[in-house]
């Protein structure tokens, strides 16, 4: 078959939601259907019509039996439910595991209260982004994180790498990859009641960020008030022999409201939200600066560095990243990542790294990186897509407004 | 309307084995030829209409664009000769047969959906002024591209 027919199209969704991680990982990540890793979950999506495709060496349900524009709009409407058990969750534990994270990571993971994270970078000598994880600090001596599945290798190797040097000078610090648990994403407004049904804590208690051990369903999770959609909403670790019946229970507490959702539609709504997919909006070579993400960057870090690459990145804190990631309005067909970003006289100022049409706002949207002095809310621009310029304004994100639950 | 009742659940229960079965349930027209991209052609006399067929368009999902060439643009068997854009991606639209295009389907640039809710009417690409009725024969008639959708579904 031709390459870009019709047909392949099943495909093509997977290659560009995956294309991520294909720098990422080795070549096994293009193995066969048959060494695909499946998720407790697996029969599950197959039983509720789920589209399976290879995904990071997973076999993920891309959508379901309704469409990607319709299952998106139903996250922000009623709430949606995602399997996320490829992504890989990891407990950091010791008396130094706070010292210790810290040389990773930008953020001020000593500063965090027990019980509550936030979103962090780990980095590289150069300040380049290795990936981001939510980190939450859950006392102490006790940090808790999910990695992305398409950098699990690559980020385990280095926590690894960097973990034995830090015990050998005699830092107290051990690891727990808990792939005896599955994760989940319960996001969108019905989230919360739904949710409630299931535990007898006060969900209202929890706000966005924070992180509670408790009961659901009758077994022991890990919940993050946290999301990667811009909803209100959870992921909920739990074990994965526990996994089927909590998916169960929360589909038929919301009286099928809250409806099973693929990576199509989880890739729209974090778009739509305005956050990165590691490997289109994020790689090796930006710094959490040029991304967008020097909130992330604790103040104290700011001051102290001592992550890797601290030097590179003070420095853009200093005098400015050359290039920012900023969002995009455009005409015409959908820009997708690659699309060169022209100024009005067609000097190329930058390009696209995620792109599509937006279910909830039927209008194209994307983000990208352009230089510096040209990032401002409004600038004109041209952006290419097969050769012809559309036109385009750079915009403020979120696209949608976020409606983390906060306290008021 | 007890009879209708009855009917309708006939068909149903009728569809649902049937997609149990065979696991093909798209629509193929018999009077159309058809390119293995998955595209159709209707041909009457010098003049032929494409489209994409709802075989493809079930795969693309929700089409948010379509890119259609110019009239009086030559387009040739094989070629890609546009694009249409899903919520998640970009497909090149191939020419089942060469021509000039004679009429394009303006009505898409304000309902790309179209190419979902009617792909084989109000969805159509493009007419074209055919150069040469012999390429027909390189495509494939409506019980071939229905075996051919069956095979290239149970790869997946």
């Amino acid at each position: 078959m031709r390459g870009g027919s019709l047909w392949q199209l099943g495909q093509s969704i997977t290659r560009r939601l995956a294309q991520s991680d294909k720098k990422a990982v080795s070549r096994r990540y293009f193995a066969s259907d048959a060494d695909l890793k499946k998720t407790a979950l697996y029969d599950f999506h197959v039983a509720h019509g789920g589209k399976m495709v290879p995904f990071a060496g997973w076999s993920m349900p891309i959508q379901y039996k309704d469409s990607i524009m319709d299952s998106t709009v139903n996250c922000r409407v009623n709430g949606s439910l995602f399997d996320v058990a490829h992504m890989c969750g990891l407990s950091l534990k010791g008396k130094d595991c706070v010292p210790f994270l810290e040389t990773l990571v930008v953020a001020d993971v000593a500063g965090l209260a027990p019980g509550t994270g936030s979103l962090t970078v780990f980095t590289n000598e150069k300040g380049g982004a290795i990936d981001d994880s939510v980190i939450t600090k859950v006392t102490d001596e006790h940090i808790y994180l999910v990695v992305n599945a398409g950098c699990r290798d690559k980020d385990l190797a280095h926590i690894e790498e960097h973990m034995k040097a830090f015990k050998s000078k005699g830092g107290d610090v051990s690891w727990h990859i808990h792939d005896e648990r599955s994760l989940l994403a319960l996001q969108g407004p019905l989230a919360a009641p739904v949710l409630q049904h299931l535990t007898k804590e006060d969900l209202s208690k929890l706000y966005f960020g924070q992180f509670q051990i408790l009961d659901i369903n009758g077994s022991t999770c890990f919940l993050t008030r946290t999301g990667y959609t811009g909803e209100d909403g959870f992921e909920i670790s739990v074990p994965s022999e526990h996994a089927v019946d909590l998916a169960k229970a929360i589909l038929e507490k919301s009286e099928g409201k809250v409806r099973l959702t693929g990576l199509g539609a989880r890739d729209s709504l974090r778009l739509e939200a305005g956050l990165c997919l590691y490997g289109n909006d994020m790689e090796q070579h930006i710094s959490p600066v040029e991304a967008g993400l020097t909130w992330a960057i604790g103040k104290r870090r700011r001051a102290e560095g001592g992550f890797l690459g601290a030097d590179v990145i003070l420095k853009q804190l200093q005098d400015g990243p050359t290039i920012r990631r900023v969002g995009f309005f455009s005409s015409g067909p959908p820009a997708r990542s690659h699309s060169e970003v022209h100024d009005e006289s067609g000097n190329k100022i930058g390009e696209i790294t995620s792109g599509g049409f937006s279910p909830n706002l039927k209008k194209n949207i994307a983000m990208g990186y352009v230089k510096s002095g040209q990032h401002k809310n409004g600038t004109k621009v041209k952006i290419l897509v097969r050769g012809k310029p559309y036109e385009g304004n750079i915009t403020k994100m979120p696209f949608v407004a976020t409606k983390y639950y906060k306290p008021s | 309307m007890a009879a209708r009742f009855l009917l309708a659940s006939r068909v149903a229960s009728y569809l649902r084995i049937s997609v149990a079965q065979r696991g093909f349930s798209s629509v193929v027209l018999k009077d159309l030829k058809y390119a293995d991209s998955h595209e159709w052609v209707k041909i009457e006399g010098k003049k032929a209409t494409f489209g994409i067929t709802d075989h493809a368009q079930d795969h693309l999902g929700d089409v948010v664009y379509v890119e259609l060439p110019d009239m009086g643009h030559s387009v040739s068997q094989g070629e890609s000769f546009g694009a249409v854009e899903s919520v998640k991606a970009t497909s090149d639209i191939f020419s089942p047969i060469s021509g000039k295009v004679v009429e394009v389907n303006e009505e898409l640039t304000e309902s790309p959906g179209l190419v979902n809710s009617s792909p084989y009417d109000k969805g159509w690409l493009i007419k074209v002024e055919v150069s040469d009725a012999g390429e027909a024969q390189k495509l494939m008639d409506s019980e071939k591209y229905s075996k051919f959708c069956e095979e290239e579904d149970a790869k997946h």
